[in-house]
């Protein structure tokens, strides 16, 4: 077990496997990256519209609850009772005038504050707590709380910089776009994942592995290296946003792959139905998918609009937790295209599947690894920064430079 | 659909349908396991619908599934998915299904309930684990005297997917 690092290049083209697999580095994650100075990804106004609505969520491996008070503001508190510890709240979701552990029944409103503890005073002048005790003093451990277009994130260091300068102007209006109207959850997919939440993020935002990896996707335009797109980094390098322009590449596609086996001009679909979708956007991006530090996925790829929030669980296993969304406002047939292409993403996603096993063969082959690191060079070594096209992993050393800064972790000079 | 199926039972039906259905279920689960899927299609009409639904989706309106085919040919693009450009873990699915109910309905078309689990075996370590549980909630019609699936629910009680579902459950 090891809690530090020797990063062994300066421009974070290298990324040592031995971050992947150790207790002792996840452990400092949850406490510098996740109870630390980041805002998390909490869920959307949208899940809890009514006062008392709740819903629970996570941030890192921490369980917390994120609900709307009578006077409709948002608030989340960590789901442990400020008593003896148990966990307060088991549904996924509902409604609450207030919340009661089970266990001995001390009572919390929605902002976290102790309002109940049954024989307090005790009964007939005996028991009870000490009279100097002060519910004030109780409460579940609180988080800050702001949003954007209805997007609910949470911190636990209530001394952070606003979320809106954390996520940078180049990410909001990632956000005003996807979030450019009123939305509607349509349902979650959840998948249990045996890898390092951090290979998740690497490929998340990793522009060259998606023209490759995918086939499908290749071979129906839904991702091509080929295409029109490019990549750029939010407010700090750890937010980036990977975009894609479908139909960009029309002509150069067999001449751009020849020789790789990625792309199938042969395959024909029967029902071609799940490749048809609208444009919702004026600039054409078909494929946007945006990364914003630590936790939380945003994407639209074709008509699939869909935030994935990271659920550590331990250094080999995370949950990925998709929220499918769509707007209030859709027509029947938009409607009907999104629920059609749920087919593309998620566990069984076709242009996603493939995610959930590169994981696991990076996972097994590194977990006992010491001393090698990986290689990324593709889009060029040295400084960080945007990509106007696709063949690059420009975005993932983004990611590693930002882990470092806030891990700790100081690049050596082997490079 | 629920209603009825907790208000009846196969006792109704009669018992050759039953038998006819419980096949069609059994043969259904063996082609699976026997990694036969291009023949998967044919176990369902034309006109068919295949979904499977996380059950955390169920208390939503959409009941929003991972696995969405609103047609035959979905099904064999899924295959064709599978057979030439997916990528995912090599493995042996085993599927177990029981409690099978059967239920007729006066359009021709019988519901029928039964609970599934499936077992994974992964094939570059050879450890097996329980995969997923949950129910079929079918509807199967009889063409030309054989019974094909018109409807095939499948939904998941776990809910959470252990890594990806490539092969149809």
């Amino acid at each position: 077990m090891l809690d530090n690092v020797t990063w062994p290049s300066t421009d974070y083209s290298r990324v040592p496997y031995v971050v992947f697999g150790d207790q002792a580095i996840y452990n400092r994650e949850q406490e510098r990256i996740f109870q630390g100075s980041s805002w998390c990804y909490l869920g959307l106004e949208a899940e809890i519209p009514n006062p008392g609505d709740f819903k629970t969520s996570f941030v890192g491996n921490t369980s917390v609850v994120v609900n709307r008070s009578a006077n409709g503001a948002v608030y989340a508190f960590e789901n442990r009772c400020a008593h003896r510890g148990s966990t307060v709240v088991r549904e996924l979701s509902g409604n609450r005038e207030n919340y009661t552990c089970i266990y001995h029944h001390w009572c919390y409103d929605h902002e976290g504050n102790l309002i109940g503890v049954p024989f307090q005073r005790g009964l007939k002048g005996k028991g009870g707590m000490p009279r100097e005790f002060d519910k004030c003093e109780h409460s579940l451990k609180k988080l800050r709380v702001e949003t954007y277009r209805g997007v609910i994130f949470g911190t636990f260091d209530h001394d952070i910089m606003p979320l809106a300068d954390y996520l940078g102007p180049r990410i909001r209006d990632i956000l005003d776009t996807i979030f450019q109207k009123p939305i509607e959850v349509l349902g979650y997919m959840r998948q249990r994942m045996p890898s390092n939440w951090k290979l998740y993020w690497e490929n998340a935002t990793d522009c060259y592995h998606a023209g490759l990896l995918h086939q499908f996707g290749t071979t129906f335009g839904l991702f091509r290296a080929t295409q029109e797109g490019g990549s750029f980094l939010g407010a700090c390098p750890g937010h980036s946003v990977c975009y894609s322009i479908f139909g960009s590449d029309e002509g150069s596609v067999s001449e751009g792959y020849e020789g790789i086996e990625a792309y199938n001009a042969e395959m024909k679909l029967n029902d071609a139905s799940l490749l048809q979708y609208r444009d919702e956007d004026s600039d054409q991006r078909g494929l946007i998918i945006m990364a914003t530090f630590p936790s939380v996925i945003f994407q639209r790829i074709a008509n699939t609009l869909a935030t994935r929030q990271i659920r550590t669980k331990s250094p080999n296993e995370f949950e990925l937790y998709w929220t499918y969304f769509g707007y209030a406002d859709d027509d029947e047939e938009l409607r009907r295209m999104r629920l059609t292409q749920t087919n593309l993403v998620g566990p069984a996603g076709l242009i996603s599947m493939e995610d959930g096993e590169a994981g696991v063969l990076i996972q097994r082959a590194i977990e006992r690894e010491r001393h090698a690191s990986s290689v990324m060079e593709m889009g060029g070594k040295g400084p960080i920064g945007d990509q106007d096209h696709l063949v690059s992993e420009m975005s993932v050393r983004g990611f590693w430079k930002h882990y470092c800064d806030v891990m700790g972790y100081v690049p050596g000079s082997s490079s | 659909m629920n209603n009825s199926l907790a208000s009846n039972s196969s006792r109704t039906i009669a018992q050759e349908v039953v038998r006819e259905i419980t096949d069609l279920l059994y043969d259904y689960v063996l082609c699976l396991d026997d990694d036969r899927l291009e023949e998967w299609p044919d176990f369902f009409i034309e006109d068919c619908i295949y979904k499977i639904v996380p059950r955390e989706n169920l208390r939503l309106k959409a009941d929003l599934p991972i696995w969405f085919c609103e047609n035959k040919n979905m099904l064999r693009d899924r295959v064709l998915a599978l057979r030439t450009c997916s990528v995912y873990n090599l493995h042996y699915d085993r599927h177990l299904i029981s409690n099978i109910r059967v239920k007729c309905q006066d359009d021709g078309r019988f519901y029928v309930h039964s609970n599934y689990a499936v077992f994974q075996t992964d094939l570059i370590e050879g450890k097996t684990i329980l995969f997923c549980t949950g129910k079929y909630e079918d509807e199967v019609v009889f063409v030309a005297g054989q019974p094909k699936f018109k409807v095939k629910r499948v939904i998941l009680d776990t809910y959470s997917v252990p890594n990806l579902l490539a092969t149809p459950v």
